[in-house]
């Protein structure tokens, strides 16, 4: 099959997991990719585990990730990170939410905007593509904070050579 | 550039339901449908929750008989709801078009069954179309109209979970012009359903399927993927001998399945079938002729194997243990591979639970501390059932817990009837607690019976939607609210308390707990509306409140005016 990019984005419920998975996928969308993204609402949203699945590339068939073949798993909260390691490919990139330090953002509710900036380092998703999508899919007061959030992860993944 | 648009199917196809001229969206919310008619009135169009999705259905028929082209929506069980309207809305002649949503939920994600509702096509005889993305999602509901219309039949458009909040990438077309004004036109043989005109219809139905299966058969939406390999090899690309060469494996699929089966069969000869019921048979049978090894990938029930074989069509299934839950990339491998050993158990994440603050947390503790046997409902309080509060007993269906509570209090011994409670939210009581309500009054049990409303004013679980019991509309606008407790009153219940929800822990808890021991220990009928807003939809339910507030008092000047 043609190239597929596959990433698994987790966390708890009202961490912004499907948010984040938007703005992936609205980012892969302006690159000119295919995509298709994928997780399940209703009663899993309320406080339990939540997975999204993200995926772009030439063209994209099954909206979900076969397990064990997410490119980079992306876990915005620490519990998470081992029940979902098992979604990961053996030679696929793990983010997990130490790699932003505690009290660096100013608001904690953009953490998954900060994680995105992170992911942002190891995907070759054009910097206009990610910031178009942020404005698309935040309100507009949510902007700057936003955008400086995702700096700071971007930042953080480049100095911690995340995937290296 | 052509518009290229992330959609989930929910939202293409509340933009198909627009760009085809639906004049009027009905449905009650659940989850995987809701999300459809709240797009096709963001997006403009009109769209109302109904009390249930029988009523939602019934409205839609009326719609479609003045001559608009109606859109009805709701989740897989909601259609048992309206099933008895389905049944026979098939023998009738529609003027507009009518397309019935059924918005299926294999593996359960947030339902309380997975039944496959592929079986209504084939019971009801209505035409079913199943999209595999939110492309096909936006030209199928597009599709089902034109086919509802020429045929003057009800069709089902079938979504799964997977394609209904799965996000792809669709391209609109432009909406369709020149659709006739809706305006009554008397045809009393094709509406009216007594048996003298019911029997005509049902052979008219028959004639109606049949020439839809002819249509289905000579351009209906089908599609054959060649194997990759074949395809991309140059001497064979495009070659009339690489296209009609034999395939070792073929497969046949539908919906969300097909897309999974390409992905894990790529050198498979693979038939997609659009148009569900009624099948094109004859094309399943030609392509069956062409390959070694026909295998239908299909989720849940074992449908369309049955068809292929009942047709003679020698076709493989899947192993029984892949009837459970949903299908995907790795469970396709391995029902190609014939595997039938134990699947590796899925991730074991934390459990959902009711909020922090919610409302519900305080009566739980309650009805757990009084040891009551608690006949539950379906909601986000049907969560009581998990720890720390474990006080639910049961939990069927919607409404189930006024009826189930009322059987187990005819039949138990009478210390154990003493401690049976209905629990039932307030949407999921105007949906179908009031005819269990008059149940109650009707036939009241030795022990009498208590009801417990928890009323957090939303239909919270599928996402804080209103329903007749708020006052708001499905744009939250303000409409009449129905109060609970005066049609309680005007049923004929003896006790009706309206008390607040108790904080978790604190002391409104002795509150509740005093008033329901009373309740309890009488042998009358009673009714308890327990209130306290959701946490989750009490901040918006404020703002509406406040518009509404203004609306009717446009601005203070006029105010003065009027004193």
């Amino acid at each position: 099959m043609a190239f597929v990019k596959n990433i698994v984005i987790a966390g708890l419920g009202g961490q912004g997991i499907v948010k984040a998975s938007d703005i992936l996928a609205d980012a892969a969308l302006r690159a000119g990719f295919d995509v298709k993204k994928s997780e399940l609402h209703g009663m899993s949203q309320r406080g339990g585990s939540v997975t999204s699945d993200v995926r772009y590339g030439e063209r994209v068939l099954s909206p979900m990730v076969p397990p064990g073949e997410a490119d980079v798993l992306l876990v915005l909260e620490e519990t998470q990170v081992a029940i979902n390691r098992p979604l990961l490919a053996a030679d696929g990139v793990l983010i997990g939410p130490d790699i932003i330090a505690p009290g660096a953002l100013r608001n904690r509710k953009s953490l998954n905007v900060a994680m995105l900036g992170a992911l942002s380092a190891v995907l070759e998703l054009p910097e206009t593509a990610w910031v178009q999508a942020i404005h698309a899919n935040l309100a507009e007061k949510l902007h700057a904070l936003n955008e400086q959030s995702f700096a700071l992860g971007r930042d953080a993944a480049v100095k911690g050579a995340v995937g290296q | 550039m052509t518009e290229r648009l992330l959609l989930s199917g929910d939202e293409a196809v509340a933009l198909g339901a627009l760009h085809a001229g639906v004049r009027l969206g009905t449905g009650y919310p659940g989850t995987p449908s809701t999300e459809i008619l709240e797009e096709f009135d963001r997006l403009g169009g009109r769209a109302q929750w109904s009390p249930n999705e029988k009523v939602a259905l019934e409205v839609g028929i009326g719609s479609a008989f003045g001559g608009a082209r109606t859109l009805v929506t709701m989740k897989h069980v909601g259609l048992n709801v309206a099933a008895d309207a389905l049944f026979t809305a098939t023998y009738t002649d529609v003027e507009g078009g009518l397309v019935i949503v059924s918005a299926d939920d294999p593996g359960m994600a947030s339902s309380q069954n997975e039944q496959d509702n592929r079986h209504f096509a084939r019971a009801a005889g209505a035409p079913m179309l199943e999209p595999s993305c939110s492309q096909e999602a936006y030209d199928f509901t597009r599709l089902a109209f034109d086919l509802s219309e020429r045929w003057k039949i009800p069709v089902i458009l079938r979504l799964t979970t997977r394609i209904c909040h799965a996000k792809t990438v669709i391209t609109p077309q432009p909406p369709v012009q020149g659709l006739r004004e809706p305006s009554f036109r008397r045809d009393i043989p094709a509406r009216v359903m007594i048996p003298a005109f019911a029997k005509p219809a049902h052979h008219r139905l028959r004639a109606k399927l049949a020439a839809i299966a002819e249509w289905n058969e000579a351009q209906g939406p089908l599609r054959i993927d060649e194997p990759e390999r074949a395809a991309d090899s140059p001497a064979k690309a495009g070659s009339p001998q690489g296209r009609q060469g034999r395939a070792p494996l073929g497969i046949v699929a539908s919906g969300v399945a097909a897309v999974h089966a390409r992905e894990a069969a790529p050198d498979a000869r693979q038939l997609t079938i659009g148009l569900t019921w009624p099948l094109p048979l004859e094309r399943i049978r030609a392509f069956a002729d062409g390959v070694d090894r026909l295998l239908v990938i299909e989720e849940g029930d074992p449908l369309l194997v049955e068809s292929l074989r009942g047709a003679g069509i020698g076709a493989e299934g899947k192993p029984e243990m892949y009837r459970f839950g949903e299908l995907n990339v790795a469970r396709v491998r391995r029902i190609i591979a014939g595997d039938r050993t134990p699947e590796p158990a899925p991730p074991v994440g934390k459990p959902p639970e009711l909020c922090p603050g919610c409302s519900h947390r305080g009566v739980f503790e309650v009805l757990r501390d009084l040891d009551c046997i608690v006949a539950g409902d379906i909601g986000c309080y049907t969560l009581g059932v998990l720890p720390p509060f474990s006080a639910m007993d049961t939990c069927v269906c919607m409404g189930a817990s006024i009826g189930v509570g009322l059987g187990l209090r005819h039949i138990l011994p009478e210390e154990q009837a003493r401690r049976v409670v209905s629990v039932i939210g307030d949407s999921t009581f105007v949906h179908s607690g009031l005819t269990g309500l008059a149940e109650m009054v009707y036939n009241p049990p030795p022990t009498g019976h208590v009801v417990l409303i928890v009323d957090n004013g939303t239909t919270a679980m599928t996402g804080q939607q209103e329903h007749p019991g708020t006052g708001r509309a499905l744009d939250r606008s303000p409409t009449e609210q129905i109060r609970f407790e005066v049609v309680a009153e005007a049923m004929g219940v003896q006790n009706i308390h309206i008390v607040d929800a108790p904080r978790s822990g604190q002391t409104g808890a002795q509150q509740l707990e005093q008033l329901l021991r009373t309740l309890l220990a009488k042998s009358e009928t009673s009714l308890v509306i327990a209130r306290e807003p959701c946490v989750l939809a009490a901040p918006k339910i404020r703002l509406y409140e406040k518009a509404a507030a203004e609306l009717r008092q446009p601005s203070s000047c006029a105010a003065d005016i009027a004193d």
